[in-house]
């Protein structure tokens, strides 16, 4: 199967940390980081669009591994925060790094839409040659949107993030991956086209704690792999205490799940990417060691996606 | 103990409130429950009746009350109304 060859990020720089938005919410600022284990999030200016992030993640990801532009075959943009019903921000993205005229497709999916573009680029790899997946949110618009829900607007941040994926030639082989859909609960966790995010936080939990060790017992258990053989888990970061439990689920130490959760809140889709991105620069993984992405959003989409460290140095 | 009780003393162990709820009175509103709470509560009313509550009914409304949790646990209970 394909292989990772690079990961890249955007971060705006506007910090807003909880003191501040304790005031405009009228709560306490401990209260915040109580409950959601987020000390500050970034927020995007107003011309730090959703394209923007992400074509400035996508430069960030090709920059390191010497891959130029013209070199990607297809682009993949997950975003639920896209500024307009259509076009999506991908073809526009594709332009703005310089590469007009080739494949850009839209995943409109929250959360999980990351992992879903992974897995469908290590599957179009093969054909259509280097696939830039990119996953950014401005999820800052709908958690302030009025009627203003406190319990949601602390949870949210904005950014982007990004990864090459290449028929072979990576540092992580893509070895398998699971995916599952089900909108019985569509309307627990959404985004309508005005308003704020609607959440049945107690839905998304239950469902999450659930699904998640599943779903990665699952990709694990079809490579007779277990989870204490796993080096790494990349989660989507949506909120430390349900992390800490898949981790407790699996068996498995907290110290293996990387999380930027304080630093940078729930970026939706683009979590995942943001934190592999920065996880990469200091990850001691050996070859072979099994790497386990996993997430789980508004839909319900979830799903699990393993990989490992590339036996052979390639290039 | 019966199954009432049984699913009250997990309460207990989860909420860590002296306090017993009515039957009836919601657990979450009343602050016995949280989101994770919950969670946790359905793995120990799992373990404590030998149950599996499928994904398909793990909505927070079946664990809302007592009462609500009685039933729930009586759908995948064997024996359950001999409790």
């Amino acid at each position: 199967m394909a292989s990772v060859i690079s990961f890249g990020r955007y971060l705006p720089e506007r910090v807003l940390g909880n003191e501040e938005l304790a005031r405009r919410l009228g709560r306490d600022p401990a209260w915040i980081e109580s409950m959601s284990g987020i000390a500050e999030r970034r927020i995007a200016e107003a011309d730090e669009t959703v394209s923007v992030m992400a074509a400035r993640a996508a430069e960030d990801c090709l920059r390191p591994c010497g891959v130029q532009a013209p070199d990607v075959g297809m682009v993949i943009v997950a975003s639920g925060t896209s500024e307009r019903r259509f076009p999506g921000p991908a073809a526009e993205v594709a332009a703005a790094i310089g590469i007009p005229g080739v494949p850009a497709i839209d995943l409109p999916m929250a959360s999980a839409g990351s992992l879903f573009a992974v897995a469908m680029a290590s599957r179009l790899a093969p054909s259509v040659g280097r696939v830039l997946v990119i996953s950014a949110e401005r999820m800052s618009a709908p958690a302030f949107a009025e009627p203003l829900n406190p319990d949601v607007a602390i949870l949210f941040g904005d950014g982007a993030g990004a990864c090459l994926i290449g028929e072979s030639g990576g540092a992580l082989e893509i070895v398998d991956y699971v995916l599952h859909s089900d909108g019985t609960w569509a309307k627990d966790l959404r985004l309508e086209f005005t308003g704020p995010v609607q959440m049945n936080g107690r839905a998304v939990i239950m469902q999450a704690s659930r699904k998640v060790p599943a779903v990665i017992g699952e990709v694990l258990s079809r490579n007779d792999i277990i989870a204490q053989d796993v080096r790494y888990f990349l989660m989507h970061q949506a909120n430390q205490n349900l992390i800490d439990r898949v981790a407790k689920v699996l068996g498995v130490g907290s110290d293996r799940f990387p999380s930027n959760i304080r630093r940078y809140g729930n970026t939706s889709s683009a979590s995942m990417l943001i934190a592999a991105s920065e996880w990469i620069e200091t990850a001691d993984l050996r070859p072979g060691d099994p790497v386990c992405f996993a997430v789980f959003g508004a839909g319900f989409h979830w799903g699990a996606l393993l990989a490992r460290k590339a036996l052979a140095r390639q290039t | 103990m019966n199954k009432r009780e049984r699913i009250t003393a997990i309460l207990g162990r989860i909420s860590n409130k002296r306090t017993e709820p009515d039957p009836e009175e919601s657990l979450f509103d009343a602050g016995y429950l949280d989101s994770f709470a919950l969670t946790d509560m359905v793995a120990e009313l799992e373990k404590e009746f030998q149950i599996r509550i499928p994904d398909s009914e793990l909505n927070p409304r079946r664990f809302e009350s007592i009462a609500r949790i009685e039933e729930t646990v009586g759908k995948y209970a064997a024996g359950a109304h001999a409790a």
